[in-house]
């Protein structure tokens, strides 16, 4: 790069710029003007549903007018506190959303261990086998991944319940799929399944990226094999680590809800709605519209929070920022 | 000292296979079941007695299920929004990310903080959904391409990359007049190949696999995706049996064959699945090259 260009608006010499010189419009403007059709792009679809946030003050229903519709104020925020069906209601889809969100953080250090345990093997080929197809259910939509639990666990013809039948372990087929008893345990379980071979492929390059000497070094000082991987192969491969537990601090209430909408059922229901999911059962399926919204303000308020805050540790402790 | 450490590591070593070969097989085995069942006796696989391999192999399923009302309508749609959406999601991406890399850009910092901010944060489904409405967005195909154009992540990768070329090569094709467009489309674009393909498969595999949208904006099965219709005939055993008496015909009596439940669950599955099969093994050769250059700043 040459030495005026920077962050500063100095006039380029005219040799640099032909192409401006000729158009009249600066070059600096002109290369915003190329940006600018996808900016719009973005601030359609990103930023102007902002506006929707003024529903929350009203009582709205769809199909009525805005206008037609009584203006409450803040009546649906102060619900959330002061009526004790919301309050509870609230409680109980927070306390999913922490729930989910933080076992998936408990179980982000699976991929790194199971980066760790496939550096370790020696065929190459078995290895690269097992790095392909266990990144399969990544790329499958929950959609599949739903099926694929239908197709294992219904009722009346699932796998499992045929094995454990012809085993004499259960006497007839047992709902496994509506059944409230372990849902965090199972979301989670699904979850790993479809993400654990692909959690860590970036581990995988991590570890190809450190230094093999460090590694000889330690062997000739009479390093053991766990030893290695505790000294040598977990502190090249934190740095990684901890910029993806960032993202995750970052997006902790942000969980989506394609995973929990496919799983969901009247029976499990209690222990499967984390927020967007209530939100939608709440203001698209029931009656309750402008409750909803409150509540996702709410939500994308306190995520706001969270990336400020992830974004301060991340400078904090690694001297760069995350956005 | 030296006997131990050996067996220890066989000890190890064979733990470590044998874990390893396991989760393999959970990550395969319910491929290979829904496979086995969409080729087997439709009478066998609706009963659950289909169980490690087929029996009584016929095709039939595959080409029945693409007949069912609304099915040959969705895999138009899906194909559409994968083939529309990853070339205007790869286009978009990389130009902007071209945009980007230039630092002479009108306030860029503030305009890629713009757009970067919005990975983290949204003003929630609700009022989303109320904007997408009132921009005729709802029972429109347009819905599913023109929100995915501009992804922030894939802008991040294009740049990181280009930032990581010559500046000689720019610089030179200045000196001879090249603008702006020329530039990108003579100079950039063949340099950013590889981290196209990878941003092509990612954004490929996204809309096919998109779903939610679906549920939000679309009422008219004119715009049903294969994955929508997947999940309604799932949890719909209702409107499946009607669709299965209307497709039944008059002559199919023979019942290894005739359409049941879990055949067009599971042979619907399938065709979801195969394109992914035959996709996703490149991603995993463009990504270690693709986006370790460009996650370094993520």
């Amino acid at each position: 790069m040459s030495s005026a260009a920077g962050t500063s608006p100095h006039p380029q010499t005219a040799v640099n710029q032909p192409a401006a010189a000729k158009r009249g419009i600066p070059e600096r403007y002109r290369l915003f003007l190329y940006a600018l059709p996808f900016l719009v792009l973005v601030f359609v679809f990103s930023y102007l549903p902002l506006y929707g946030w003024i529903y929350s003050l009203y009582n709205y229903r769809p199909g009525f007018k805005l206008s037609d519709t009584p203006f409450v104020g803040l009546q649906w925020f102060r619900s959330i506190f002061a009526n004790p069906t919301q309050t509870q209601e609230v409680l109980r889809v927070m306390k999913n959303t922490v729930a989910m969100s933080a076992l998936g953080i408990l179980t982000s250090v699976l991929p790194v261990a199971f980066a760790i345990l496939l550096s370790e093997i020696r065929s190459m080929r078995f290895k690269k086998t097992v790095q392909i197809l266990t990144t399969l259910p990544n790329f499958i939509s929950w959609v599949l991944v739903y099926a694929i639990a239908f197709m294992m666990f219904n009722v009346d013809n699932g796998l499992i319940n045929r094995l454990l039948i012809e085993l004499g372990i259960q006497d007839r087929g047992y709902n496994y799929l509506a059944n409230d008893s372990h849902t965090w345990l199972a979301m989670i379980l699904w979850a790993t399944w479809k993400g654990l071979g692909w959690g860590a492929i970036m581990y995988i390059a991590a570890i190809t990226g450190i230094d093999q000497e460090q590694y000889d070094a330690a062997k000739v000082d009479g390093a053991g094999r766990f030893r290695q991987m505790w000294n040598i192969t977990v502190p090249g491969i934190m740095p990684t680590y901890f910029v993806l537990l960032l993202l995750s601090i970052a997006n902790f209430i942000n969980n989506g809800m394609e995973q929990y909408f496919v799983f969901q059922n009247p029976i499990n229901k209690d222990h499967i709605e984390v927020l967007d999911l209530y939100v939608y059962n709440t203001g698209m399926l029931g009656t309750n519209f402008s409750f909803a919204t409150a509540v996702s303000m709410l939500k994308s308020i306190i995520s706001i929070g969270l990336l400020f805050f992830a974004n301060r540790l991340s400078k904090w402790v690694r001297g760069e920022s995350i956005i | 000292m030296k006997i131990r450490s050996s067996t220890g590591d066989k000890v190890f070593h064979t733990f470590n296979y044998l874990f390893f070969a396991i989760f393999t097989l959970l990550c395969l085995f319910p491929f290979y079941y829904l496979f086995i069942n969409t080729i087997s006796s439709n009478d066998l696989s609706s009963r659950g007695l289909v169980m490690w391999y087929p029996k009584e192999i016929h095709f039939n399923n595959y080409l029945q299920v693409l007949k069912l009302k609304g099915l040959s309508q969705a895999a138009l749609v899906s194909v559409g929004r994968t083939v529309i959406g990853t070339v205007a999601t790869v286009a978009g991406s990389a130009f902007l990310g071209y945009i980007f890399s230039k630092r002479k850009m009108w306030a860029r910092t503030f305009w890629y903080r713009f757009i970067m901010i919005t990975m983290y944060f949204n003003a929630g489904i609700i009022p989303w959904y109320v904007i997408m409405l009132k921009l005729h967005m709802t029972n429109n195909f347009l819905a599913y391409i023109l929100p995915m154009i501009v992804s922030p992540f894939y802008v991040i990768l294009v740049k990181t990359f280009v930032e990581s070329l010559p500046e000689v090569l720019q610089e030179s094709a200045e000196m001879d007049g090249a603008g702006t467009m020329t530039l990108f489309f003579r100079i950039i674009l063949p340099l950013i190949m590889p981290i196209a393909a990878t941003i092509a498969i990612f954004a490929a595999v996204t809309q096919w696999n998109s779903f939610i949208d679906t549920v939000f904006l679309m009422t008219n099965q004119k715009y049903y995706t294969l994955q929508f219709v997947l999940y309604k005939y799932l949890n719909e055993s209702n409107s499946l049996a009607a669709i299965i008496r209307s497709s039944g015909g008059s002559a199919n009596v023979d019942l290894s064959k005739m359409q049941t439940a879990t055949s067009i669950r599971t042979t619907v599955s399938m065709i979801v699945v195969i394109p992914i099969l035959f996709v996703y093994p490149f991603f995993q050769r463009f990504f270690v090259k693709g986006i370790m250059i460009g996650a370094v700043k993520g």
